[in-house]
């Protein structure tokens, strides 16, 4: 770890929401070139533990460091400059373009006074390209589909290009298509560039898929964490959604799905 | 979106802003040719120049600095409670002053005390706003809109009591006051400071407004200290408000339609919506004036008579064209 690539880290982290504990004692180093999926069942506390990771709760109990440094003693602006997340919700409520939401990653870089440069400009262009959004560079933001929204926040962040991507459900309102591109998008920049991502996911395929590690909520304050190809089964699959899970082993790896069979043995298509 | 650049827009307005001015102060119970206009504007000494140097002029621009007090703040208010329906008043500024000047009237107290009074009735009711609204926890825009909407509406009630037992030769003057009249404003140096003194500041954090206009979490994320700069804009558009109040009394729409018509036209950069607010506004209420000096003279009308007027056709115009979101789902 060195300081202009500075790890993500807890230290005895305990995390609460509404009475429940999210995660106890958690220590994990989410280092450089660690693409890493966040797994639980809806309502453990991903987003709760994201926002701890993000510096946006004030601390609980243990430490979230990034470098040497506990987040609440970074400068908010230089923090930004080395850690940023895609949140789940983005509601536009001013009318702005598309290209002009996406320039807002170059905020934290730039002084005062400095409007955005032609480099900025060709940055955040080459960030829409990314997510297939460039044709709507000029579009409204309050026009956009659900997705189109959700293409252009993390095309924001890829314009940020922090060191530490906090991902709060990437794929949410995607289709397949920009589904996997932005799982692949995020993977460039973990494994090619040595960044560290963090993703609350909740499809185990794509974690299987792309994620180097895996981050494992089973409520109460529970967790694993470690590989992703050795923690990902069937079993602990079951803990975790506290349903059945079949795992099918497919040309391109192990791929996991809910038993839709249900306990009469009968599932509908084939009734 | 963006139909003319942000400069043509710019330099339109500031067309505009001189049209305005010059409208406003050779219209009046004495008209003037452009020649008698140009011949007073020179001639200060004489009796149209006494009567434009020492009666148009500084009305008009008061109304002028009025208005673009009342615009930026606006834009801030909108900003803050991120929600483009709220006005300068919406927390209950206006309120408080008005109390304190209508006190002033009813009391008998000296003409020139009576902007300073709205003043420190401005400046107390920020401070139990404030005061009420910060609590412990983190930011909560809706503790702040909850406390003010409330806090105005105590105002309310009490602005009824003074003119229901004030005397019955200082209701005209108080009612005037409280549509918000420029017949006896003056251009006090301090409110022209205080309008420069913001803007200057609100230029140098506009791309933090940028930001924060798309959410606090995500302004937070982008680097922003969001605790204190959403405080820093509480203040600053309440102290906007309160110079634009004392100066001619509780104004209404131009806070509310100016920045949504500024909008509309270049977009939501703060860097270029805040300079284009504060012309546009400023020319808006120069001409609502000189209207309200004109449309049944020698009598005049108050003129926030004239801005509602103007501001509620066009306000329901917008609302219905341009498919305005108070607040996306």
């Amino acid at each position: 770890m060195n300081d202009s690539r500075p790890d993500l880290a807890c230290q005895g982290l305990a995390a609460r929401i509404a009475g429940q504990d999210v995660v106890r004692g958690l220590d994990v180093r989410f280092g450089g070139g660690e693409f890493w999926g966040m797994l639980g069942a809806n309502g453990i506390g991903k987003t709760t533990l994201l926002r701890h990771l993000a510096g946006l709760s004030p601390s609980a109990t243990g430490h979230v460091l990034l470098g040497d440094r506990a987040l609440n003693d970074w400068p908010r602006r230089r923090l930004a400059r080395q850690l940023g997340m895609l949140q789940q919700h983005t509601a536009y409520v001013f009318d702005a373009s598309v290209l002009q939401v996406a320039l807002t990653g170059r905020h934290p870089h730039l002084g005062r006074w400095r409007r955005e440069g032609p480099e900025d400009l060709a940055g955040a262009r080459a960030a829409l390209e990314q997510v297939d959004l460039d044709r709507l560079e000029a579009r409204s933001v309050t026009s956009l589909s659900g997705g189109e929204a959700r293409r252009l926040a993390f095309a924001a962040l890829l314009v940020q290009a922090p060191q530490v991507m906090l991902l709060d459900e990437p794929t949410n309102h995607l289709d397949f298509r920009h589904q996997v591109r932005i799982m692949r998008t995020v993977g460039d920049h973990v494994y090619r560039d040595g960044r560290a991502a963090i993703a609350a996911l909740h499809d185990v395929n794509l974690a299987a898929t792309y994620c180097s590690h895996v981050l494992l909520l089973y409520g109460d304050g529970d967790w694993e964490a470690g590989s992703a190809s050795e923690l990902l089964t069937a079993e602990r699959l079951e803990r975790l959604y506290q349903c059945p899970v079949t795992s099918v082993d497919t040309a391109e790896g192990r791929r996991f799905h809910p038993s839709f069979v249900d306990d009469s043995g009968m599932s509908r298509s084939a009734s | 979106m963006l139909t003319a650049s942000p400069r043509t827009v710019l330099i339109g307005l500031c067309l505009l802003c001189a049209a305005c001015l010059v409208l406003a102060t050779a219209l009046g119970s004495v008209p003037h040719s452009p020649a008698s206009w140009w011949h007073a504007l020179t001639h200060p000494g004489s009796v149209e120049g006494e009567l434009l140097w020492r009666l148009r002029i500084p009305r008009a621009g008061a109304a002028f600095v009025v208005g673009a007090l009342l615009a930026v703040s606006g834009c801030l208010m909108q900003v803050l409670l991120r929600n483009p329906l709220a006005d300068p008043y919406i927390l209950g500024v206006s309120g408080g002053s008005a109390l304190f000047a209508l006190l002033s009237m009813s009391l008998g107290l000296a003409a020139a005390l009576m902007p300073l009074m709205a003043l420190a009735g401005a400046l107390v009711s920020v401070l139990i706003v404030f005061g009420l609204a910060r609590g412990s926890g983190p930011w909560s825009g809706t503790r702040l809109l909850l406390t003010g909407v409330v806090t105005a509406s105590g105002w309310g009630a009490l602005i009824s009591l003074v003119l229901a037992t004030g005397p019955d030769n200082s209701l005209r003057g108080m009612l005037f006051w409280l549509m918000g009249d420029l017949s006896y404003a003056r251009l006090p140096a301090w409110a022209v400071g205080v309008l420069l003194g913001v803007v200057a500041v609100i230029m140098a954090q506009a791309r933090s407004l940028n930001v924060l206009s798309m959410g606090e979490t995500t302004a937070r994320l982008l680097g922003e200290s969001t605790h204190q700069l959403l405080w820093g804009i509480y203040f600053m558009a309440s102290l906007l408000t309160a110079a634009a109040v004392s100066v001619a009394g509780s104004i209404g729409f131009v806070g509310l339609i100016v920045p949504h018509l500024v909008r509309l036209m270049v977009g939501s950069d703060h860097r270029v919506l805040v300079p284009a607010a504060t012309l546009f506004g400023g020319a808006f209420l120069v001409l609502s004036d000189t209207l309200a000096r004109t449309v049944i003279a020698p009598r005049q009308l108050p003129v926030g008579v004239i801005t509602a007027l103007l501001g509620v056709p066009l306000f329901l115009l917008l609302l219905n064209r341009a498919r305005l979101r108070p607040q996306a789902p």
